[in-house]
């Protein structure tokens, strides 16, 4: 068990809904980006002096552009629907972070300054002041949101916090209080072009070891190609896969793939990464500069098709904004649809019956499979609305004898979130992580104590690093994270691949 | 004082339909600049008149939430529903065949309305989550809708308005020739409660009628790898470069 310096929510059969206990989180903030993070992004490097009339100014903008923001901040009814949603609530029983709670924060600003109701009845409706204070507050909450969107499944408006919570980062960051972790990350996106700063030798070097690896355990030559011109596919995923557990599996995975199905590809170090943080910090312009990186690398590399690895946010931005801000792509091979997911990718090849797989070596798990917040309600694969649930455990079930779901009131559009998604899988935010895992914690201890889960699987960077991070605190293990595609490279059987029957009978022969 | 409530009448109606336009205009001019309904969603047009169809009606999302929540707010507007069409037939002559056969419904709509609303209140006042995210205006919006449909039952059931007198007031209206209200205090109450909720309408969290239909979440196609969905200030940024 990891120390800690704050309460680990014990887990129980079920996670009650708790009684409110005020301001227990409001300790918590993130540490505070400095110049350097801030002015590659077009950001003030500190809190500017007129912030007062700035961040108005800067509400006032948004709203102007984002009806989102304007109809959310107009329509809620206080109905309390969302209230027993989030699960930062549910792990730490701060009023504020029920999702109308951190909405209420930048709404009573909001009443206050650009209502009729608020500039004159204040108290009537419960509009407030812009303070110094509202800030920190502001900065505390609006960084304990991971942006998962479930409140706005359950929302008679479908007012989603995510959207209220980006826009309050976008203004933090616009009067110079923005947040480290996020903005240092989308500098090293545009200084070196990936979220940890590998340079392409780097990269080169270890996708070498990766091909010497599945080399040493299939005997076949899997190629793991960077910056090829004229192939087919681009692949863009998330930097973790190229070093992290488990998701370093799953990119041996990817590969297996597209060495099966015959297909030249090629990773970029121009666009080494799937991630996209300027969603997070509701930015526009950062989110569209991160994106024109695949583009660019599309162009360059003259592709056919964009594939995107396991990445959750990744696959909202690619999916759902990727053409919008960085299209149009009419480069491209029209029969396919851009981008496409590695899920969606394999599925295909799976229902053609392009792939052979040794299903019994998965035989030592059982598995679960964990919804990731931005692919289930962000986003979709496939044809068909559901998609999102469906192709994943398509392919897990292909590979795998042994699958299970977790509770159903905890998977598919009512899916828990890790705990880290939405640029807060920092070490600063360790607390609302841990406390924010106790719904999926929860799902997941009972399905290993009901029906013999081992292993739950998932598509997203910040999943896979969240739950390594996180399972032990619940008295489970970190190894019992896996990639998808971890379990596909388990699986697959490649052409020319001599498998352990087969050496058996080489042996048998022999002897 | 008949003439103070047709002019109140009047004003109201222009402050609930100028106001209601200005808000309507504002959300369908502010651009929404990417993709976000929440998924899974319709990925046809037809579809999302569905989705928000379930919503409106049936208020689906409400009813994956809480079923308290749900059966309280869903009975308060299907009875507010029922009970603004029965009021219809104060307002034309003759009475319509639908407005008609709907008159016996509506007084049981008017019992349900209240019991609704109560249910709503004690909700709001009794749930800690519910009574932290309650303002004044949220508990008063509940009480100014009880007591409308309270003093509406009044007058059905207890003491009874001449409700001849009640239509020539309202239908003359339209041609500003209003004949006289009868000076009975459910009846004042009942309509002077009913102008504040029109006059504030517009200002208050009555948005969330126009708003639902804005929502983006609930309101776009998905079908952004199909078609681009670039908004006039975002092809500007683009054309910088």
């Amino acid at each position: 068990m990891a120390k800690t310096d704050f309460e680990v929510p014990e887990l129980h059969e079920y996670v009650d809904v708790p009684a409110l206990e005020e301001g227990v989180m409001a300790h918590l903030s993130p540490f505070v980006a400095k110049p350097d993070h801030q002015e590659p992004l077009n950001f003030p490097g500190e809190l500017v002096e007129d912030w007062h009339d700035k961040t108005l100014a800067k509400l006032d903008d948004l709203r102007s552009r984002y009806r989102s923001l304007q109809v959310y901040l107009d329509a809620c009814v206080k109905c309390g629907s969302c209230t027993d949603k989030c699960h930062y609530y549910l792990g730490t029983k701060d009023p504020k972070n029920m999702p109308v709670g951190r909405q209420d924060l930048l709404r009573k600003v909001y009443r206050r300054y650009f209502t009729f109701a608020g500039k004159y009845f204040p108290k009537l409706v419960g509009a407030e002041d812009l303070t110094r204070e509202t800030l920190d507050d502001w900065y505390s909450y609006y960084h304990q949101c991971s942006q998962c969107r479930r409140c706005s499944v359950f929302c008679p408006y479908g007012i989603d916090t995510a959207e209220i919570s980006m826009a309050a980062r976008e203004i933090l960051d616009s009067i110079g209080y923005g947040q480290k972790y996020c903005n240092e990350i989308i500098a090293k996106v545009f200084k070196i072009g990936n979220n940890l700063g590998l340079p392409g030798p780097a990269l080169a070097d270890t996708l070498e070891g990766l091909e010497e690896d599945v080399f040493d355990e299939t005997g076949i030559e899997v190629k793991y190609p960077l910056d090829v011109k004229g192939a087919d596919i681009l692949l863009v995923t998330p930097s973790a896969d190229f070093f992290a557990e488990p998701h370093v599996d799953g990119l041996i995975g990817y590969g297996k793939v597209f060495h099966e199905a015959g297909v030249s590809w090629t990773m970029s170090s121009h666009a080494s990464e799937a991630a996209n943080f300027g969603m997070f910090i509701g930015s526009y312009e950062n989110m569209r500069r991160v994106s024109m990186r695949v583009r660019e690398a599309a162009l360059e590399l003259g592709v056919k098709r964009i594939v995107f690895g396991e990445c959750g946010h990744a696959w909202r931005v690619a999916y759902s904004f990727l053409n919008t801000l960085a299209g149009p792509f009419d480069f491209l091979d029209p029969d396919y649809p851009v981008p496409q997911h590695i899920c969606e990718f394999t599925n295909d090849l799976i229902e053609k019956g392009k792939l052979n797989f040794d299903k019994s070596a998965n035989d030592h798990m059982t598995l679960t499979f964990h919804d990731s917040c931005n692919v289930a309600r962000a986003t979709r694969m496939g044809d068909k609305p559901g998609g999102q649930f469906e192709i994943p455990r398509a392919v897990i079930k292909a590979v795998c004898n042994n699958y299970v779901d977790m509770h159903h009131e905890t998977i598919g559009e009512k899916t828990y979130c890790c705990g880290g998604g939405g640029g807060l899988l920092t070490d600063d935010l360790m607390e609302i992580r841990v406390k924010g895992a106790l719904p999926r914690m929860t799902a997941l201890k009972n399905a290993v104590e009901e029906q013999g889960v081992t292993h739950m699987a998932a598509i997203c960077a910040i999943c896979k690093s969240q739950f390594t991070k996180v399972l032990p605190y619940y008295g489970m293990t970190m190894d019992q994270i896996v990639s998808v595609h971890q379990l596909v490279s388990n699986a697959i059987v490649l052409t020319g691949q001599k498998t352990e029957d087969d050496e058996s009978e080489e042996q048998e022969a022999e002897g | 004082m008949s003439t103070v409530y047709a002019l109140l009448f009047i004003v109201a109606t222009l402050v609930l339909v100028i106001g209601l336009a200005r808000k309507i205009i504002q959300y369908a001019k502010t651009p929404a600049p990417l993709k976000i309904p929440t998924t899974p969603a319709p990925t046809t047009q037809a579809g999302v008149v569905m989705r928000l169809f379930r919503e409106v009606v049936f208020f689906e999302s409400l009813f994956k939430s809480t079923k308290w929540t749900w059966i309280f707010g869903w009975m308060f507007h299907m009875g507010l529903f029922l009970v603004l069409l029965r009021h219809v037939r104060y307002f034309i002559d003759p009475v319509w065949l639908p407005i008609q056969l709907i008159q016996p419904f509506g007084i049981y709509a008017g019992f349900a309305m209240v019991l609704g609303l109560a249910g709503l209140l004690v909700r709001r006042i009794f749930v800690d989550r519910v009574r932290y995210i309650s303002a004044p205006s949220d508990y008063l919006w509940l009480l100014l809708l009880i007591v409308i449909g309270f003093s509406g039952l009044m007058m059905k059931f207890v003491a009874h308005t001449d409700v001849v007198m009640v239509k020539q007031f309202f239908h003359g209206l339209w041609t500003f020739s209003w004949g006289s209200l009868p000076m009975d205090f459910p009846l004042l109450v009942h309509l002077t409660l009913v102008v504040i909720l029109m006059v504030l309408f517009p200002f208050s969290k009555l948005l969330h009628v126009p708003g639902v239909f804005f929502s983006p979440s609930r309101n776009q196609v998905d079908n952004p790898r199909e078609k681009r969905h670039l908004a006039p200030w975002a092809k500007a940024l683009e054309e910088q470069k």
